[in-house]
């Protein structure tokens, strides 16, 4: 039983989702999920690029010895490294929410127009 | 700031703390053999620091977590990598030093001890992870009000 | 001395990421030994990048790799026809980048020592520089895509953070929260795109996705997706309005800085179109859409620079527009490279596209230092409300009057020759593109006449103003003499650096491609 080309339509719904609330919502918390959003939508697309039906997880020292497909071992790297970046995008622009809610007194992004032209 | 949990969330925080640590440790030390890792196991252990933070209220974790300790473990961590990595520098950076060759970290592969340098960067990017995490945590939830003036 | 050429292209990379690291814990010694051991680091690594293009100019520029981890550096591990370990490969465009960028960080850290001197805060503040340092030299130094989007991310959060760094003023945060977004959401379309193509073609390696790339819809997806994100990052029209706001609410050092890292976005956007889609991309449709894009950044950087009252903006909206030659000069090459027997001009273009970063980095830096002397020595950034600097800072005030007439493309200085260049080749595709640049050129012009008048000339100031001290002289005179000697041998400069980077990108890729997969075993 494959699993056909669902992930990869879940994957798509969640960065479309996100550029959704990343365009049109005012809030600046909202902003940073509607990033994290788009984040993870492009980890799924990556993680599942590597995706062989039938395989078992890439553990070289664990194969069974008639040998079964495994899947690829390279996206599972490119997705972490990706969601440590995420981790320090994400805590920089919360950073930057903080400082400004001090500053501001508010996260409406539309008040917050000082810089202008 | 007294904002601390109620007792039963306490106390179950300080039962399971330490077998939160005891799990992240174990995943950072067997990143070569299971998955897992620097990043993952040092992510587990953060959100050990994060849970006692949440639980216990910022000021119930004063006296523990010091932040310009965890600050300077994870200079030393990020420096361990780097000195890691500059070790091979003879054939190339990265150049994994001991692995195969049967002495320390040379086991075959499918031991602890084996793999070379890469359990060893594993402990230096799960240490710096796990003090980074803290750090952001810390200073998110204290709000950096005594701000540094160094 | 051997083995440090062998090693050049990853010590660029691990040498300022060491001062990154261990500055903090030297800090804590005192500010005399944090300045020492920065100054330290970044000579050490101006002088490797210095090694590195001088050795490689020599030998032929004949492009070289480095395979990080491996049992042999030189010889990248093949399986299955696939390099498996990630590389750093140096051709005559990243031996150039590496030059200009060596300038800019140098002369950046030697300003910021005096810029630092009597505020507190310097020692996070030195080790995101070098955390950006590293960063830049990786996005040029890099061989692969994945690495390269791993670096373009390190730059963005070490800039942001830079950015947002004096946290007491209100507009830098609101900057750097905008900025931030759109560096994360370029590098998130650049790593669609690079998800894309590895699902494709199971390779990440640029040499090895140049010989086996195809002409479907999934490719010409991932190239669009590729372009948006470099060039959002790049800061061409109509995804500029971050440009204004990161450089002029950084520290007047970093400016300089997030220009280098700008240059570098754009050196990935001409490594992905001539290198990596050489094959089976409509190189002509491909050159006008930049062309466009060109047209569009000269004008409107331009004319929004007409109307700034604010120093620092005024100078980022030039340094804005200037993007825009260079991406004229490197499309028109571009437009005309896939004729049959393409004509001479295509290759001048990209000369001077080339030259003029070389060109930009210098004067744009120095615009950026003396802007930096002039507000801490008026206390505004405001031009209505300061003048007659003229008269207590004589060495700012013709540094300054150095940087604007280069930059407008004033002979005898260097942004004349690398303008001259773009003039003569854009008038032979077509008369319109090369009136839209001079036009731009003169009220450029204007606009830093209007600045430099209303900085510097007028009656003494009513208050006391404090001279620029010699730490920040200094920086401002080294790139003075590189203005100044860049346009009066540019000739020189252009045969023996400019062309074989040119010819990187104008042979095609077969060179890039031979030594990842030709030499593999």
């Amino acid at each position: 039983m494959s699993i056909g080309n669902f992930p990869f339509v879940v994957a798509a719904l969640l960065i479309v989702l996100g550029l959704y609330a990343l365009l049109f919502k005012r809030n600046l918390i909202k902003m940073v999920i509607g990033i994290s959003l788009i984040e993870t939508g492009v980890n799924l697309f990556l993680v599942m690029a590597g995706y062989r039906t039938g395989g078992m997880a890439p553990i070289y020292t664990l194969a069974p010895t008639p040998i079964r497909d495994m899947v690829l071992p390279t996206p599972q790297a490119l997705t972490l490294t990706s969601i440590v970046i995420g981790l320090a995008t994400t805590a920089l622009l919360l950073s930057f929410a903080v400082f400004i809610h001090r500053h501001y007194g508010t996260l409406d992004i539309q008040e917050i127009k000082e810089l202008n032209g | 700031m007294r904002n601390e949990m109620s007792v039963i969330v306490r106390t179950i925080t300080r039962c399971v703390y330490g077998m939160i640590l005891l799990f992240g440790f174990y995943v950072i030390m067997h990143g070569h053999l299971t998955p897992g890792g620097g990043f993952q196991g040092g992510a587990v252990v953060a959100s050990a620091f994060a849970l006692l933070l949440v639980a216990l209220g910022a000021a119930g974790v004063k006296g523990h977590l010091n932040r310009h300790i965890l600050q300077t473990l994870e200079e030393i961590g990020a420096l361990a990598f780097l000195a890691l990595g500059f070790l091979g520098i003879g054939t190339a950076f990265f150049y994994n030093l001991f692995a195969g060759t049967g002495g320390f970290f040379g086991a075959p592969a499918g031991q602890l001890l084996s793999a070379g340098t890469l359990p060893l960067m594993n402990w230096a990017v799960g240490l710096k992870v796990m003090t980074g995490i803290a750090c952001i945590v810390i200073v998110m939830m204290v709000g950096g009000r005594k701000e540094e003036t160094k | 001395m051997n083995a440090l050429l062998v090693h050049a292209p990853v010590l660029l990379v691990a040498v300022p990421l060491l001062g990154a690291f261990a500055v903090p814990i030297l800090g804590k010694l005192g500010r005399g030994v944090r300045d020492a051991f920065v100054g330290l680091i970044i000579a050490a690594t101006a002088a490797l990048a210095g090694l590195l293009a001088a050795n490689f100019f020599a030998a032929g520029a004949v492009p070289f790799v480095y395979q990080l981890g491996g049992q042999s550096v030189g010889i990248p591990l093949l399986s299955g026809g696939i390099p498996i370990r990630i590389l750093f490969e140096i051709d005559g465009l990243s031996a150039f980048m590496a030059l200009i960028t060596a300038l800019i960080t140098l002369t950046g850290a030697v300003f910021s020592f005096s810029y630092w001197r009597n505020r507190s805060g310097g020692t996070l503040y030195f080790s995101l520089f070098l955390l950006l340092t590293a960063g830049i030299f990786g996005m040029e130094l890099t061989g692969d895509l994945f690495n390269f989007f791993v670096f373009l991310e390190i730059t963005s959060i070490a800039a942001c953070g830079l950015i947002g760094f004096r946290v007491w003023l209100r507009r830098s945060q609101e900057a750097g929260f905008k900025v931030m977004a759109l560096y994360t959401l370029s590098g998130l379309f650049v790593l669609l795109a690079i998800g894309l193509l590895y699902s494709e073609y199971g390779g990440l390696n640029i040499g090895y996705l140049a010989s086996t790339i195809g002409t479907g819809i999934l490719d010409k997806v991932a190239l669009g997706l590729l372009l948006t994100g470099l060039a959002m990052k790049a800061g061409a029209v109509p995804l500029h309005m971050w440009a204004p706001d990161a450089y002029g609410e950084a520290p007047a050092p970093m400016s300089a800085v997030l220009v280098a890292n700008s240059q570098a976005s754009l050196y990935a956007v001409f490594r992905i179109v001539f290198t990596l889609f050489s094959a089976t991309v409509s190189a002509t449709a491909l050159g006008w859409i930049l062309i466009v894009l060109a047209l569009l950044t000269i004008f409107v950087g331009v004319t929004m620079a007409l109307v700034q009252s604010d120093i620092k903006r005024l100078v980022a909206y030039g340094a804005v527009s200037q993007i825009g030659y260079m991406l004229l000069g490197v499309g028109v090459g571009l437009a005309v490279s896939a004729q049959a027997a393409p004509p001479a001009y295509g290759f001048v273009a990209i000369q001077g596209g080339l030259f003029h970063m070389l060109n930009d980095a210098a004067c744009v830096g120095l615009l950026f230092f003396a802007s930096g002397a002039v507000i801490r020595a008026a206390g505004t950034r405001d031009l209505n409300r300061m003048g007659g600097l003229a008269h207590h800072m004589k060495w700012t005030t013709v540094f300054f009057a150095i940087g604007a007439f280069a930059l407008a493309g004033v002979p005898p200085f260097n942004g004349f020759a690398s303008k001259f260049l773009i003039y003569e080749a854009s008038f032979q595709l077509s008369p319109f593109l090369s009136i839209v640049a001079i036009l731009s050129s003169i009220l450029l012009l204007a606009v830093f006449v209007k600045g430099f008048q209303a900085a510097f000339l007028g009656p003494r100031p009513s208050q006391p103003v404090e001279k620029a001290p010699v730490g920040m002289l200094v920086p401002m005179a080294v790139l003075a003499v590189f203005v100044i000697g860049l346009g009066l041998f540019p000739g020189f400069f252009v045969d023996h650096i400019v062309t074989p980077a040119a010819k990187a990108l104008w042979d095609g890729p077969a060179a890039y491609i031979t030594t990842v997969i030709g030499l593999g075993g």
